[in-house]
Formats: C-alpha cells, structure tokens, sequence
C-alpha cells in the first residue's frame, strides 16, 4: 500500500481522529465503547416490537402511542439520541405506510437501533420515492390496488415508526407472544406482520 | 414487562435473542467492520458531551453522502461509514477540535508502525515502505451481486418530512 493510500484507508483515518480527540480530553474511549456495545446488543427492533405490541393490546396506549409517539414510547423506557421526535403511522386496511431518509439514513434509534444497510443504500432512498409498490414487492409484500401507499420521509426532526396490522388469528396470543411476532422490517413498512 | 417482575425498565437490555432481536436477527451485523463501530462511537461520544452540535453532522453527513451519489461512484464502493467518517472528519476540523492537518499528520505517524505494532510503535521511523501489512479491501470489483442496486437513479425529492 503506498503512503496515499494509507491515507485513505479508513481504518487508519478514524484511529487517528479517536487517537488525537482521546490525547485533547475530548472524548472518553470507554464511552466510546459503551456506545458501540449499546448499540450492537442493547438498543434494536425487539424495543419497537413491545411498543406495537402493547398498542395491539390496550387501546388506550395505542391511542396514546398514535398522538404522541415519543410520550408513549418512553413509557416502556424507551428513549435516546434520534428519538426525540418519532411520529407512528398506522397502518390500515386501506393505508399502508412505509419510511426512508431521502437525504441520509434518520432513523428511531431507540425503538429500531441502527438502520440496517438497505435502509442506508441509495437506491433505496431514491426507488421508494419514486416506486414504492415496486420496491415493496422486491421485499415480498405485494399489496392489493385499492391499497393506498403513502411514503413518509424522515426529516431533521422527526423520525417516523410504523404500527403494522395486527395479523388475524393472534387473538389468543399474549403481548410477549405478539411481541415475538413483530419484526424490523414490518416497522419500517417494507413488510407485514404475519401469524406464527 | 407485565410479567418481568418490576424490572420494566431494564427488561428489554436482556432480550438479545429470539424473533425479534437485534442486530442479527434481519440477517445482518450491526457493524460491517471495527472501524465502522469506531466512527459511530467517536461521533456518539462527541455529542453526548456537546462537543459537536448533531444537526451540524447531519448535514455534513448529507453532503458527503450527495457528493459521493454525484460522483457516480459504481454503487459496489458505496459505504455508508466513509460517509460518515469524512463528514465526521470535516465536522471536527470546522469547529476547531482537530484540525484536518494535526489529523493528516497522526494518519502518517500511524500508517509508519511496523507491522507487528505494539509498545515497538515507540519508534516512529517514517519509513512508509514496509508498512503494506494493512490490508484494507475497499474493493474495486463490480460484480453487481448487492441487492437493491438495479437503479443507480438518484431522486431529486425534496425533504419534506
């Protein structure tokens, strides 16, 4: 590898940026590495899934959750840097919602954790503008014409979840159970819900 | 959390496995690379202590990632993190934390490590030749095997939440 290419190598590069911020006091590596392990352990779609989960269960939550999202999610204890502001969208028999960051990835850290990489992709955040039920399809989900579909774009502020359809013949299911059942991907709106 | 036994609140820290679990669950690791971890956490470190405003990354974050869709790059080289990473990098330098010169300066100072690093490091000799030891795949190849690449079209679509 030339001296050049060295420098580009981000391996390198963010070594020697945590290096000198560590030397000027400015940031704390066990901090750092707190973030990391949150982040890839504690923090993920298994927090959004009780928050639907108990909006499947009880009404008045639901209703709570559907006025103001990060209120309600707090609740459970969910709450952190990229949740300050999440909108949940509910989807419906006729109103299906999916979500995407045009501009970069935002996402509902602390109901979802980090964006998996297709959320990240750009021909994700381009094509789902432009051909949602293409690209729904491309994921499995194939929704019926009389279906609307309506694409939410993350902004600055506000960071969109969204509550799927509870599938039909989990009545008998508790909330842990349900909870089981919810995944990322029907929270962002790439997929449905379905019955075990 | 009905039935966790009054630990509500922390509950959900133990619940890394099953069909809703993260990060591996939807087939994926949360970190494609140590480095990738690292950038995130420098950043996250960062904020939380108010060092760097986030909304200022943000949108730093969004130009690197319009700068490398405008550079119709092959969508095989496309990495999130190096967006981050350089938006994080500039971020820095602007507010006077690291300047982009001091940053230069440590990358040649660590790419001039022997290859077996460690306490030996003392002796930076700057000879930049034997240090080829870091192999690093940023790869080249474009064998277009990535799901979701079939447009590489890049919307024009307002950002309008």
């Amino acid at each position: 590898m030339t001296a050049a290419q060295e420098h580009l190598d981000p391996a390198l590069r963010v070594e020697a940026l945590a290096s000198l911020l560590t030397e000027r006091g400015l940031i704390d590596p066990a901090t750092v590495e707190n973030f990391i392990k949150t982040y890839e352990k504690s923090v993920g779609p298994m927090n959004g899934a009780k928050v639907v989960a108990r909006a499947w269960t009880d009404p008045q939550y639901r209703v709570r959750l559907l006025a103001d999202g990060t209120a309600a999610i707090a609740e459970l204890g969910f709450k952190g840097p990229q949740g300050e502001h999440i909108v949940v969208l509910e989807n419906t028999p006729s109103v299906h919602h999916v979500v995407v960051c045009t501009l970069c990835s935002c996402y509902p850290w602390p109901v979802l954790g980090l964006p998996p990489s297709w959320y990240k992709d750009p021909a994700y955040r381009s094509r789902v503008v432009r051909e949602p039920r293409m690209v729904l399809a491309e994921f499995g989900l194939m929704l019926a014409d009389d279906v609307q579909v309506k694409v939410f774009d993350s902004s600055s502020e506000v960071r969109y979840m969204v509550l799927p359809e509870r599938p039909d013949g989990t009545g008998h299911l508790s909330e842990d159970e349900l909870a089981a059942l919810v995944t990322r991907d029907a929270m962002v709106g790439v997929a449905a819900v379905s019955a075990p | 959390m009905t039935d966790s036994g009054g630990h509500a609140d922390t509950a959900y820290l133990l619940d890394t496995s099953g069909p809703a679990a993260p990060p591996r669950d939807n087939g994926e690791l949360t970190f494609a690379a140590p480095w990738e971890s690292r950038a995130f956490g420098v950043a996250l470190a960062l904020r939380e202590t108010g060092r760097i405003d986030w909304e200022d990354f943000r949108q730093l974050l969004i130009a690197e990632i319009g700068d490398w869709q405008d550079s119709g790059a092959a969508s095989d080289d496309w990495s999130y993190y190096a967006c981050w990473l350089r938006a994080l990098e500039r971020l820095v330098s602007q507010d006077g934390l690291v300047a982009a010169d001091d940053l230069e300066t440590r990358v040649s100072l660590l790419a001039a490590r022997p290859p077996d690093h460690g306490p030996a490091a003392r002796d930076h000799d700057h000879d930049h030749a034997q240090h080829d030891s870091q192999a690093h795949d940023d790869s080249q190849a474009h064998d277009d095997s990535r799901a979701h690449d079939d447009s590489r079209a890049h919307a024009s679509t307002s950002h309008a939440g």
